[in-house]
């Protein structure tokens, strides 16, 4: 009696576990499917030509998507300079005034802001920045990445610098620092890794999104580098070849895809690498 | 009294509506050792903490009466300027964890923006690191992280950073109260040798710490400053029934 039962429960164990590890195994096959298909699909779409030269006139065969490459890292950059200063100082009040009205009030915004769909965004960015300004241009479509970068970056910043120990901005206080310093001195540099690891993740966030860019930075044949007119971009491109009749559009398409996903699991490696290396121990 | 550098009179601090130091009147001498004695919760850390002015950052905490530093009404005087002449270490080590043992020497100076030349700076750090009695143990890793230090050395690094500032006084909340009794008989012989140059107003749990170092002692009860004069006097004929109790551990 005793025996079976012993045995009945070792048996109830292993096939708990059993079922975790099916269900964790289905929850990461899609990833690696997505991998695997793109991988095999793009990387014979890669070549240097692809990488170097502009895209050719539909018929034509050959081609490549330097302009994308161009543009997207030119609507990264600029989102970036507009997030990140903004980001940062919005994470630092949050975490300096948690207990303010305004703090929970813009904890709130942020929230929504970070659910709000991609394509209204790029509505929003289009009736804000594209209209008056009387076209598309890339300037535009860095503003709605920017919307989109904000909420992650903010967030962050605010999670590090909470954990940033009060006895280390008292330490400061008491040298007589003020307290203005205080925070930029010392408590964004100890938090630093932390801001860092989320500026990373929220340009992996928006590296790929296509949607605020329809309306907004519309996308370019040509090689363009002027913020005030329309570019092109990685997202972009996938979104018009892939819905293209040609196949070698269809290959270009997959090529890109590629580039975009080694780009995304980089940035992530890389915030995984800073946030364990930077670690500060209190 | 003879040459008092810190008065408080009628001095209180309020949290919200509640005093927890009730009208006190207490002299600081010059180049002397004060120890503040008391049980748990009577107000020791929050009278500390009125002197340099850390309070200006408890938004529920108000202080009332006089504090004169050398006469001067200290809050008067603007804020930062009080903590550069008033230096403070608190209960825990708290070096900056992103700093060397270098930068946390002159952090002080760094955070401020006051420029040094190098010498100077090295100076000010081999300076400070020897009376803080850390030189020796460091000086070949000045530029390694502070916070790889024990806990005891991370205290006297606290101390050096203090002292680099070259305060008037220094306010030691139980500095030693996360240390090892190697590690504390070497802060409190660092504290007699610092009196030489400062004044040290040190908040204690440890009786026999108070008896060995301090010159005066002041004993708080339940916000009130119910006995204060020299440490000796008091350790062998306290006036105050209270102090009497506290003394042979009867509260506390
Ligand atoms: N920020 C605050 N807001 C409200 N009450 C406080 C605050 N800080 C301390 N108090 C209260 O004030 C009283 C005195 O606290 P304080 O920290 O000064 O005591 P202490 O003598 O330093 O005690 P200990 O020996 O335990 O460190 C306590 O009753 C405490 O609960
Ligand atoms: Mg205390």
């Amino acid at each position: 009696m005793k025996e079976s039962s012993l045995k009945y429960r070792q048996f109830k164990d292993k096939a708990f576990l059993f079922a975790v590890y099916s269900v964790v195994a289905i929850s990461i096959i899609p990833l690696f499917l997505i991998i695997y298909y793109i991988s095999k699909m793009g990387i014979s779409a890669i070549n240097w030509n692809f990488l170097t030269t502009l895209p050719k006139p539909p018929g034509e065969a050959g081609g490549g998507m330097a302009n994308a490459i161009v543009g997207t890292l030119m609507l990264i950059f600029t989102s970036s300079i507009f997030a990140i200063p903004i980001s940062i100082f919005i994470g630092i009040y949050l975490s300096e005034y948690q207990e303010s009205k305004l703090a929970s009030i813009g904890r709130y915004c942020l929230e929504v802001l970070q659910g709000v769909p991609s394509i209204v965004i790029g509505i929003i960015a289009y009736l804000l920045f594209v209209k008056p300004f009387g076209g598309f241009n890339a300037l535009s479509g860095a503003l709605a990445l920017a919307m989109m970068m904000i909420p992650i970056i903010a967030k962050t910043t605010e999670e590090t610098l909470k954990l940033v120990p009060l006895a280390i901005k008292e330490a400061a206080i008491a040298l007589g620092v003020p307290y203005y310093k205080v925070i930029l001195k010392v408590v964004v540099p100890t938090g630093l890794s932390g801001i860092i690891t989320g500026i990373i993740l929220g340009i992996a966030r928006v590296a790929g999104e296509t949607a605020p860019l329809l309306f907004t930075a519309f996308g370019n044949p040509f090689m363009s580098y002027n913020m005030l007119k329309p570019i092109s971009s990685m997202p972009l491109i996938i979104f018009n070849y892939s819905g293209s009749p040609y196949d070698d559009w269809h290959a270009m398409a997959w090529g890109t895809s590629f580039i975009l996903l080694i780009i995304v699991l980089i940035l992530n490696i890389i915030a995984k690498i800073i946030a364990s290396r930077w670690k500060i121990q209190f | 009294m003879e040459n008092p550098i810190l008065k408080l009179k009628n001095f209180n601090v309020y949290y919200d509506d509640v005093r927890v130091v009730n009208n006190i009147d207490i002299n600081f001498e010059k180049n002397k050792i004060t120890a503040i004695m008391g049980p748990s919760g009577c107000g020791k850390t929050t009278l500390l903490r009125a002197i340099n002015r850390m309070h200006d950052f408890t938004p529920n905490a108000r202080v009332e009466g006089e504090i004169l530093l050398d006469n001067e009404d200290l809050n008067q005087m603007d804020a930062i300027n009080v903590r550069r002449k008033i230096g403070m270490v608190f209960q825990r080590p708290n070096p900056f964890p992103t700093m060397s043992i270098y930068d946390n020497v002159i952090s002080g100076y760094k955070l401020n923006g006051i420029k040094l030349k190098k010498a100077e700076q090295d100076e000010i750090v081999e300076n400070s690191l020897t009376k803080s009695a850390l030189w020796k143990e460091v000086k070949d890793t000045l530029h390694k992280r502070g916070s790889f230090l024990s806990g005891g050395q991370q205290q006297r690094l606290c101390i050096a950073r203090t002292l680099a500032m070259k305060p008037e006084i220094i306010l030691l909340d139980e500095p030693t109260s996360a240390l090892d009794p190697i590690a504390t008989q070497f802060i409190e012989e660092l504290f007699l040798d610092l009196k030489k140059e400062v004044t040290l107003i040190l908040v204690t749990h440890n009786m026999s710490q108070a008896a060995r170092i301090s010159n005066d002692t002041a004993f708080l009860y339940l916000g009130d400053l119910v006995e204060f004069g020299k440490t000796k006097r008091m350790f062998t004929t306290p006036e105050n029934k209270r102090t009497e109790e506290y003394l042979i551990g009867k509260i506390g």
